[in-house]
């Protein structure tokens, strides 16, 4: 590798100039305060846990993960997700206490750019978890305040996917037999390959009714009416059951009044193996990939020796601000520009506007090369230089 | 209804693709390819088509800025992009092949295989249980064998044409390749309308072609 040049850092890692802060500052306000209202309350975890505790239990792939050696030899990660780390203090403290557990997060997690940039590798996340409540009930309360969240930040075109892993298992289970078989279909829907999934569909030594039962459930997606069409698909109870759910789900957003956001998407799978129900998506035009997601995870504490399910979701903030679009001005701060005899009059003055909540920022004429570039970004400006009384500008 | 922006691919497939598009009722221009602009916009289809390389096609769907994409399959196998790979539209049909001199075998220390396919080539022989070296080219891939760089190479063979008069030899082939549809997943829901009218009049049409 050639010489680094001082002004480089890692691939994928950013700088948050003040405008971007200030942006990025009120819509995460305003998400923190919806989940708050909510009676979410927000925890804090450190940025590097075991590789084999938290690492492992993560989500996010292997391949994305940082990691480093601490002075013991042993493995560490730069935290990939918050919903693991979540879980290890869920276990390990907070559910001896109480439970259903509600609890948010408004974070940075770190993920591994295996090629060129265009994509973060240190991103702020915000999101809830709710842990230890098994019903239909926290499935909803989950969604509806990620809409509600969506909402409170200023976004109004956006759209929620919703599906069942149940659904996709059962199907896959009755038809194909084997695990192993259904697997295979499984990561063609992971990877998005719908002509792959097709192609290997037409192969497999099945009755022509029975791919053609594969080959439809591609075509799930839609409103309520693609439930009944899944309805024909599968036989027996946990099929049903897991349909029955989503419909359940889906009644209670309307009661919510965030229904118009919902659509389903059955062939929808975000992760090989890590839910263990509903699932969902959000997306927002003008943003190239989900904003945020989330669904049912009943496996993972079981991991840190508590055997409870959960439900939750996580939202990209950088991609927030994406589909916003809009940045904050900065030109909200009061400049008083002073000279040194009349300084004591300009301090008077700052912190007499200061104490009124405004910004205030306090310079001395003689230390600005030019007084009109200064000013330039300011709202307004009061002088107090030579003998004269201030005047506004 | 929004609009959908296309990435259409420079080249080889261009044509195909092209003719898919009009086949199946879309009135692109007849100068498409040979117009000097980048961008070009449709109005009466609500739709804007750009031409790209077609290794980049896959990469500006993955990012957004193209809702939708024809890219060949070796492509999506190299780039591995987060895409929805929707249809097969069956166009410009080859394969990706393992060639070589005639009557060689790989060298035993440090076997090498020069290729524009990197992944596609490395993933290939290590399923097959071989340890090869992997150097990347970005064209004249039959010149590599021919002047001593590799052993073999990994290319996409359409007619054998190429390889026959460099006098190399298919030694085996790897996946037969054609043309995909491939969507941002985003697009996928946020203009699903559209996309699925997409789909649906290109489905139809490669559908009819097939029983020609």
């Amino acid at each position: 590798m050639s010489k680094l040049l001082m002004f480089e850092k890692p691939v994928g890692m950013r700088d948050t100039l003040p405008h971007i802060y200030e942006t990025k500052r009120k819509v995460k306000e305003a998400a923190e305060s919806a989940m708050r209202s909510w009676g979410y309350r927000f925890i804090e975890t450190p940025a590097l846990e075991y590789y084999e505790t938290v690492g492992d239990a993560s989500a996010i792939l292997d391949r994305q993960l940082f990691k480093l050696l601490d002075q013991q030899g042993n493995t560490l990660v730069l935290r990939p997700d918050m919903t693991a780390p979540i879980a290890r203090v869920a276990a390990a403290k907070l559910l001896k206490e109480r439970v259903p557990l509600r609890l948010a997060y408004s974070a940075s997690v770190y993920r591994a750019q295996q090629r060129e940039g265009g994509r973060a590798a240190e991103f702020e996340q915000i999101g809830v978890e709710m842990i230890g409540d098994n019903t239909i009930s926290a499935d909803a309360e989950v969604i509806a305040l990620l809409v509600s969240v969506m909402e409170k930040a200023g976004l109004e075109n956006f759209q929620l996917s919703l599906g069942h892993i149940r659904f996709t298992d059962e199907l896959f289970q009755q038809i194909l037999g084997t695990e192993e078989r259904a697997e295979q279909l499984r990561r063609f829907l992971y990877e998005k390959n719908y002509v792959g999934y097709r192609e290997h569909v037409k192969e497999l030594p099945l009755s022509s009714i029975d791919k053609q039962r594969l080959l439809q459930f591609l075509d799930l997606s839609g409103d309520l009416g693609c439930l009944d069409e899944a309805a024909k698909l599968v036989e027996g109870s946990a099929g049903v059951e897991a349909l029955n759910e989503l419909r359940a789900v889906f009644g209670r957003l309307q009661e919510y009044g965030v229904d118009q956001y919902v659509t389903f998407d059955l062939p929808l799978v975000s992760h090989m193996s890590y839910y263990t129900g509903l699932v969902f998506e959000v997306y927002a035009d003008g943003v190239g990939a989900p904003i945020g997601n989330g669904g049912r995870y009943d496996d993972l504490l079981e991991k840190f020796g508590h055997s409870v399910g959960a439900t939750g979701f996580g939202l990209r903030v950088d991609f927030l601000l994406e589909a916003l679009g809009q940045l904050e001005d900065e030109a909200s701060v009061h400049c008083v520009l002073f000279s040194n005899e009349r300084r004591r009059e300009a301090i008077e003055e700052a912190q007499k506007r200061r104490a009124a909540g405004e910004c205030v920022l306090l310079q001395d004429v003689s230390g600005v090369k030019d007084v009109d570039t200064f000013t330039e970004s300011c709202k307004s400006v009061t002088f107090f230089v030579g003998k004269s009384s201030g005047g506004n500008v | 209804m929004s609009m959908l922006t296309i990435a259409m691919p420079k080249g080889r497939i261009f044509e195909e693709a092209a003719a898919l598009m009009r086949e199946a009722g879309y009135k692109l221009p007849a100068d498409l390819d040979e117009s000097r602009k980048l961008i070009i916009e449709i109005p009466e289809e609500n739709m804007r088509f750009f031409l790209a390389k077609p290794m980049d096609v896959a990469t500006y769907v993955e990012h957004g800025v193209a809702d939708v994409g024809i890219a060949g399959k070796d492509v999506l196998l190299e780039e591995e992009r987060d895409v929805y790979e929707l249809l097969d539209l069956k166009i410009s049909p080859c394969y990706l092949a393992v060639a070589g001199l005639p009557d060689t075998t790989l060298n035993e220390v440090a076997p090498k295989i020069a290729t524009k396919y990197p992944t596609v080539a490395s993933a290939y022989f290590r399923e097959k249980g071989e340890q090869v070296e992997i150097i990347k080219l970005n064209g004249s891939i039959e010149l590599a064998p021919l002047i001593g760089l590799s052993d073999r190479i990994v290319d996409i063979v359409s007619t054998g044409r190429t390889l026959r008069e460099n006098g190399l030899v298919e030694y085996e082939t790897i996946v037969s390749i054609t043309s995909r549809l491939v969507v941002n997943p985003v697009s996928y829901r946020m203009k699903n309308r559209e996309i699925s009218t997409l789909v649906s009049r290109l489905t139809d049409t490669i559908e009819e072609q097939a029983v020609r």
